[in-house]
């Protein structure tokens, strides 16, 4: 039997003897309790009933226990839990820093909003056919990618998302929606593929799959290991992920045909995802790398950038006007990544979390806009701002913070970008921001002109009065916004020495071998 | 299936399955087996008793809907990790107790939820697809 | 040992990427198999092949005495295994789903979420 028994080996070097402190739980605790409550929504499958007001509480359990997260590792630094008592290179370990805290907290505010506008999106049917345990198993793979300090486990929160969200992107059953997720299943399937081929090389050259490990070995390995490569593949399986050009259409293939909460959940959750995934692996992992990827990442954000926008004024349809916003948006992620430096990395940070935020917003928006105006394309709907002014408002908000317009917090992550652009001397790739912000203030204007100002031909128009589960996600994800860009100091803050733990790692590696570890 | 043996020897096969399943998934600490591949008999039993008596059968006789036991595995896996949190050891720690019982000595442990909890994963996920397959295959 | 290993992985590669350039979701799925395998193949090659020695530490002992297989690329593959499997059969579901709805399994016929003949856009306001 497994008795402990006393042996003559020493156990330190393996597994952790100290006692382990509550407030170490709170890395572990977002996924456990996503999981937690999935189950018990699966479990509980006749009552669905009870669905959502589990689901929601939970949900907002999240953002709790997220938050506590965030103000734990801003107080102590990076924390690290590993799994089993086995300490790293052998377990795998949980770690958390500023980066994966902030980007949690708003995955699981982004999902709470998702989870009140689904009371009246999800009708019986969606919920019998269990939305809202897809809803927490796609927040357990979010969480658990975000807090993740291991390469192998990240590739399963990736799957785990991602089964998730192939459960909720088929469900109504659709023909569009079959022939969305057939493309977004292949493409993802193959961009996850490439990430595990990249993986597999990765424990090759290393014979860790530690994120610490890796990012202290790296620098000894540099001259004789293919690493240059291996950075090569990360990029394209990320990008196939983040959606960046010339990877991107089954976004725009796939993302307006679910509900339309699954879309705003979608675009505010899984593309970020891979950008995280990619600032993790370039910048903590193989900053040398990226320094000589920079050009191409810059290139393939550039396009992606304009790919985007030129794809939403193209379009007439609400949301898939809005998956080309959300491509445009991954190519500035991607200029930061390129650039580099605070000014550049901290740049993609705040987009991404701003991003995060006003994309899901905009797709509440648009599912609003669809009962409001009885369809989604901007030919045919009109009049939206006389049907009901204050939600005119709010997404006239959104529109301005989408297009990096002042005072709201896309404006913040822009200037840095460009200043970061300006800083190396690459003009040009400042200047295909700005233009791109234009051309998305060209295309959402449009949106907004012609779906809501632009008037019936003679019909009168009545007032009507949005049910406050449609509209208080919305409100709150739109003031949001307007809070961050009227008072950025604060995220400005946490998201600097964010960027900063990420390029300069030693309170990771500190965190992960408290005692140096072994070598 | 019309064939008069197989359906007479299905009940006996399928508890007979069930039986070896749950050997192999508390076998499993130690020695080859475990949850996973406990599971996959134990739908493999059920499979054949559905193939002998029809889907109906087999859902009348696990009385839960597959993907309930699946949730219940899913959850029973959870919570063997987060018992941890009571001992002031990390997630997923392995934790044993040993009552007795008429004088036998049981080790039970958090290790042995877990793996139950897969093993019910298993049973109810696969067997969830497989009776679907198989009520479409009758049609 | 290694190198004919690497020479598989790399057929195993060339069929999968070969399948998957199809216009035909059955190919492309049968690509997509190929491809799974080929990645655990590659996984395996790269935890290094040591045959004959399996990492069981001897009761008499508390480590092993030298050295074995590395049992960790057998542990990452079968969770890559399990997941592939499991992606296999949904898409698998999903295609035969797209046939019976879409009547086509050729991506080129797949035009239901975006029209091929869309109205033009206002032109004016």
């Amino acid at each position: 039997m497994a008795v402990p028994t006393s042996s003559s080996v020493d156990l330190s070097a393996a597994l952790v003897l100290g006692p382990t402190t509550v407030a170490d739980w709170l890395v572990i605790l977002p996924v456990a309790w996503c999981f937690a409550i999935g189950a018990l929504l699966v479990m509980l499958r006749r009552a669905i009933g009870l669905h959502p007001i589990i689901a929601v509480a939970g949900l907002a359990g999240l953002v709790l226990i997220d938050a506590l997260l965030l103000a734990h590792v801003a107080t102590k630094g990076p924390v690290t839990m590993v799994m089993g008592r086995w300490l790293p290179p052998f377990g795998i370990a949980f770690t958390v820093d500023l980066t994966g805290a902030l980007f949690a907290l708003v995955a699981a505010i982004v999902a709470l909003a998702g989870g009140i506008f689904s009371l009246a999106d999800i009708n019986d049917s969606g919920r019998r056919y269990g939305f809202y345990p897809f809803l927490m198993l796609l927040m357990a793979g979010v969480s658990g990618a975000f807090l993740t300090g291991d390469v192998f486990n990240l590739y399963v929160w990736f799957e785990v998302l991602l089964i998730s969200s192939f459960g909720l992107l088929v469900l109504g059953s659709e023909p569009e929606q079959i022939d969305g997720t057939v493309k977004y299943g292949f493409l993802n399937l193959v961009a996850t593929t490439l990430f595990l081929v990249a993986t597999g090389y990765l424990y090759a050259v290393f014979g860790t799959l530690n994120m610490a490990d890796i990012a202290r070995k790296a620098e000894s390995l540099r001259s004789g290991a293919p690493l240059m490569t291996l950075t090569a593949l990360y990029v394209l399986a990320f990008g196939m992920k983040a959606a960046a050009f010339p990877v991107n259409f089954w976004l725009p293939a796939s993302y307006h045909t679910p509900r339309v909460v699954v879309s705003a959940l979608f675009a505010g959750l899984l593309t970020k995802v891979g950008i995280y995934a990619l600032i993790r692996v370039m910048v903590m992992l193989f900053p040398v790398e990226r320094e000589e990827l920079s050009f191409v990442m810059a290139l393939a954000g550039a396009l992606t950038m304009i790919v985007g926008v030129l794809g939403a004024l193209a379009q007439t349809d609400f949301r898939r006007i809005l998956g080309y916003l959300v491509v445009s948006g991954i190519g500035s992620m991607l200029a930061g990544i390129a650039v580099g430096g605070p000014g550049g990395i901290g740049g993609a940070i705040f987009y991404a979390l701003h991003s995060m935020l006003v994309m899901t917003g905009l797709y509440f928006a648009a599912g609003i806009a669809a009962r409001l105006g009885g369809g989604s394309s901007i030919a045919t709907v009109s009049g939206l701002y006389r049907k009901n002014v204050g939600f005119a408002a709010l997404t006239l908000m959104l529109c301005f913070a989408v297009s990096g317009l002042p005072p709201f917090s896309g404006f913040w992550p822009k200037v840095m970008l460009v200043k970061a652009a300006l800083d190396i001397g690459a003009w040009w790739l400042a200047a295909t921001l700005l233009l791109a912000g234009f051309c998305t203030v060209i295309a959402t204007g449009r949106l907004f002109l012609l779906a809501y100002w632009r008037d019936d031909a003679g019909a009168a128009v009545e007032t009507v009065r949005l049910p406050s589960t449609v509209l208080a996600p919305l409100a709150a994800l739109s003031l949001l916004t307007l809070g961050i860009g009227l008072y950025p100091e604060p995220l400005l803050a946490t998201i600097q020495s964010a960027a900063t733990g990420l390029a300069e790692p030693s309170a990771y590696l500190n965190s992960v071998f408290p005692a140096g570890g072994l070598q | 299936m019309k064939s008069v043996i197989f359906r007479t020897v299905a009940p006996f096969l399928t508890s007979l399955m069930t039986l070896f399943s749950i050997f192999v998934l508390l076998r499993g600490h130690n020695e080859p087996g475990g949850g996973f591949i406990g599971g996959l008999i134990a739908v493999s039993g059920l499979a054949i008793y559905g193939i002998a008596h029809g889907v109906e059968t087999v859902r009348h006789a696990i009385y839960f809907h597959p993907l309930a036991i699946a949730g219940a595995g899913l959850f029973a896996a959870t919570v063997a990790g987060l018992i941890s949190l009571y001992a002031h050891v990390p997630f997923m720690t392995g934790l044993w107790i040993y009552p007795s019982f008429f004088g036998v000595e049981m080790p039970l442990s958090t290790v042995m939820l877990f793996d139950t909890g897969v093993y019910l994963v298993v049973v109810g996920s696969i067997s969830s697809v497989a009776l679907s397959l198989e009520e479409r295959g009758g049609e | 040992m290694e190198a004919w290993f690497a020479l598989l992985v790399g057929i195993f590669f060339t069929v999968a990427v070969y399948l998957m350039l199809s216009k035909f979701i059955i190919r492309v799925l049968l690509g997509v198999a190929v491809l799974g395998n080929a990645v655990n193949l590659l996984i395996f090659t790269g935890g290094r092949l040591t045959r004959g020695v399996p990492p069981v530490i001897a009761d008499s002992a508390d480590a092993l005495d030298g050295p074995a297989a590395n049992a960790l690329p057998q542990a990452l593959i079968l969770t890559a295994i399990v997941i592939s499997f499991s992606f296999f059969a949904f898409l698998l579901v999903l295609a035969w789903r797209a046939y019976e709805d879409l009547s086509t399994d050729n991506t080129d016929g797949m035009r239901v979420a975006e029209p091929v003949k869309e109205p033009m856009p206002p032109l004016g306001y």
